[in-house]
């Protein structure tokens, strides 16, 4: 079995700052890191070859040449294989033409060794959007099954695979032909510790870098900024609220007038 | 691009019963419709949600395009996008919103592929550029310090996936008319690559959450998971749910379905209270919306008092408690309960 997980660079949004006068990024501010959603997408690739006793995991990135650290990580977790597609062309993309180009390179992938799964995160944290897993499922022509907490059954002998998805308000049991492309929650595995050979491969790890020219047949007019359909139009700081009214005094004071303020509210609280 | 007009919603449902957040969307697309001088039409798919029609004409839609058919009952991409492309290659919509629940991405994001146009996601405030008529998608970004407004210029339809609970549903109006289309699809079971085995509905505390009436929400400055039981001790005297920051989650106090906020739970109820919490940015996203906001923080300059109704400064562990008293009090002298309706 060939999984594929997509994988991305993103800034720790935990510790990003925001220059205030540009409405922009401060990039010094925030450490890139790999994308806590596709860490797991990797941890269940290793999960599932280790219970199918075989296979081999690839992983695929766009991003700078420096992205190449979270291919290590992602080596580091157990990936087999670790390929980045790198190029201006790809500069400025939003969705859409994300998912192209990385559908082009996952093709070019799978014309070697053929493809049974593709897993990437539910999101990536710099974005939120969740588009690009579905975009790319789209474009190989794969059922896509996102929002996944839990991969029950893979059957290899009739290449299905029974996955737990999570709904609004639960969580619905779904099959799925494969090849097929998962979107994962983080609540679907916790990340092991890497044995220490996994962390001497990384560390020496080579990844493959592919240019556009390396992809074969390419629309250029559908990458990149040019690929993109949405634009940024403006930025802006979200409109303060007003705040309320403070309830002063001792601490006695103050929750007896807050007591006649909820006991007002006689149709929300039931006070028989 | 002329020919592209009218703003169009997805209406998601489930066993017959419509999301919360496709009225709201078409609240919201009333707006836009009204503004651009539009019809405004819902598109309902499933297996026996005819009648539904009225329920999305009541709420302010003018146009119903519906396919009825037993390869609909569940929510599977693949029939789902397949429907919703024909129809939006037939009919041209200029704007089409979908709830950014896990069924809305999922096919937003399909159909967005397969129509080659821009997608927004997780919008929170929507409004359209008359002239040029362009929707304006605005979406909080860099994790939430600060809003983007996106723009889809030169493809159609605009495209946007909306986060519950943020726009406002019209009043059902009974009488109000409106027109069903409905077409078919071709389409069959054997087609299908997946199959929906079984639908789980949940019966934990997240469910509760998003309808509660009184939530009480503790956030990090509890102090550890000791202090937080002062949160659980004052919701269970009133007969409210248990809320978290993202903080109090990541600490393991709370399971992780209780974070309200950006990248958790929206939540609108009657009384929200705030109680050892900041009101970052991203929690408030998730909770400003509720009717009466009470905050109590230690810090008078802490961000939650703007968001709040009413605003205690003082410590968690000196107010909860003596709230908690007088509400029990209340138990005793009146012989009766406290409990939220
Ligand atoms: C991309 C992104 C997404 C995020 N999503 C979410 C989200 O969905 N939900 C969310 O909540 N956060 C989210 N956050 C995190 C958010 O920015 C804040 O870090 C978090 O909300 C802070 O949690 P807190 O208010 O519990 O803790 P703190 O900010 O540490 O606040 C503790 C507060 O408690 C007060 N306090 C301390 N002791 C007492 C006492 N004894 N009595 C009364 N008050 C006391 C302090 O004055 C302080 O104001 C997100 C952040 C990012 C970057």
């Amino acid at each position: 079995m060939h999984i594929v997980v997509c994988v991305k660079q993103v800034p720790d949004t935990k510790i990003i700052k925001i220059n205030p006068k540009t409405n922009t990024l401060d990039r010094r501010s925030a450490p890139a890191i790999l994308n806590p959603y596709d860490a797991h997408a990797v941890q269940e690739a290793v999960r599932l070859k280790s219970i199918l006793g075989r296979g081999k995991i690839s992983v695929l990135s766009m991003g700078p040449p420096q992205a190449t650290e979270v291919i290590k990580k992602c080596i580091e977790i157990g990936a087999d294989e670790g390929y980045l597609i790198s190029d201006r062309a790809f500069a400025g993309a939003d969705t859409l033409a994300t998912s192209y180009a990385l559908s082009k390179a996952l093709e070019k992938i799978a014309s070697v060794d053929p493809i049974d799964l593709v897993i990437c995160g539910k999101h990536a944290i710099d974005g939120d959007t969740g588009q690009v897993g579905p975009g790319i499922a789209r474009r190989l022509d794969i059922p896509p099954v996102t929002n996944v907490i839990e991969v029950s059954e893979v059957n290899s002998n009739d290449r299905t695979i029974v996955i737990k998805r999570k709904l609004s308000n639960g969580y619905e049991l779904v099959q799925a032909n494969m090849p097929c492309l998962l979107t994962v929650e983080k609540e679907i595995n916790k990340i092991e510790y890497s044995p220490l050979s996994n962390m001497l491969k990384a560390a020496r790890y080579k990844s493959h870098i592919w240019s556009v020219s390396d992809l074969g047949e390419v629309n250029i007019t559908q990458l990149g900024l040019k690929g993109s359909p949405t634009v940024v139009g403006k930025m802006f700081t979200p409109p303060k609220l007003e705040g309320g009214k403070m309830l002063d005094g001792t601490s006695d004071e103050q929750v007896s007038q807050l007591m006649e303020v909820l006991l007002e509210q006689k149709e929300l609280l039931n006070v028989k | 691009m002329e020919e592209y007009q009218g703003v169009w919603v997805f209406i998601e449902q489930s066993e017959g019963e419509i999301a919360g957040v496709s009225l709201e969307l078409l609240g919201a697309g009333r707006q836009l419709a009204d503004k651009l001088e539009v019809p405004l039409a819902g598109v309902l798919l499933g297996e026996k949600v005819r009648e539904l029609s009225t329920q999305v004409i009541g709420h302010g839609a003018d146009i119903v395009y519906l396919i009825d058919d037993p390869v609909l009952k569940y929510y599977r991409t693949e029939s789902y996008m397949k429907c919703v492309n024909n129809l939006a290659l037939k009919y041209r919509p200029e704007i089409f919103l979908y709830g950014a629940t896990p069924n809305g991405k999922d096919l937003a994001s399909a159909v967005a592929t397969d129509l080659s146009t821009g997608l927004t996601a997780d919008t929170t405030m929507l409004d359209v550029d008359v002239e040029k008529r362009l929707l304006e998608a605005s979406r909080p970004a860099f994790g939430g310090n600060i809003m983007a407004t996106i723009l889809c210029k030169k493809n159609r339809p605009q495209m946007a996936t909306v986060r519950p609970k943020v726009m406002k549903a019209l009043p059902f109006d009974g009488v109000r008319i409106g027109e069903v289309v409905e077409e078919m699809i071709e389409l069959s079971e054997e087609d299908m690559r997946t199959k929906v085995l079984e639908i789980v509905k949940n019966v934990t505390k997240a469910a509760s959450l998003a309808d509660a009436h009184v939530i009480v929400c503790g956030g990090k400055g509890m102090g550890d998971l000791e202090g937080f039981e002062l949160i659980h001790e004052l919701a269970d005297t009133i007969g409210a749910s248990v809320g978290g920051t993202r903080d109090v989650i990541e600490a393991g106090w709370l399971p992780h379905e209780l974070q309200i906020g950006q990248t958790g739970e929206t939540v609108t109820p009657k009384i929200y209270f705030a109680i050892g919490l900041s009101g970052a940015i991203q929690h408030v996203v998730g909770m400003k919306n509720s009717e009466l906001i009470i905050a109590i923080n230690k810090d008078p300059n802490a961000p939650i008092f703007e968001a709040a109704t009413y605003g205690i400064v003082g410590d968690a562990f000196e107010v909860v408690p003596k709230l908690i008293e007088q509400f029990k009090q209340i138990r005793v002298k009146q012989g009766g309960e406290v409990s939220y309706v």
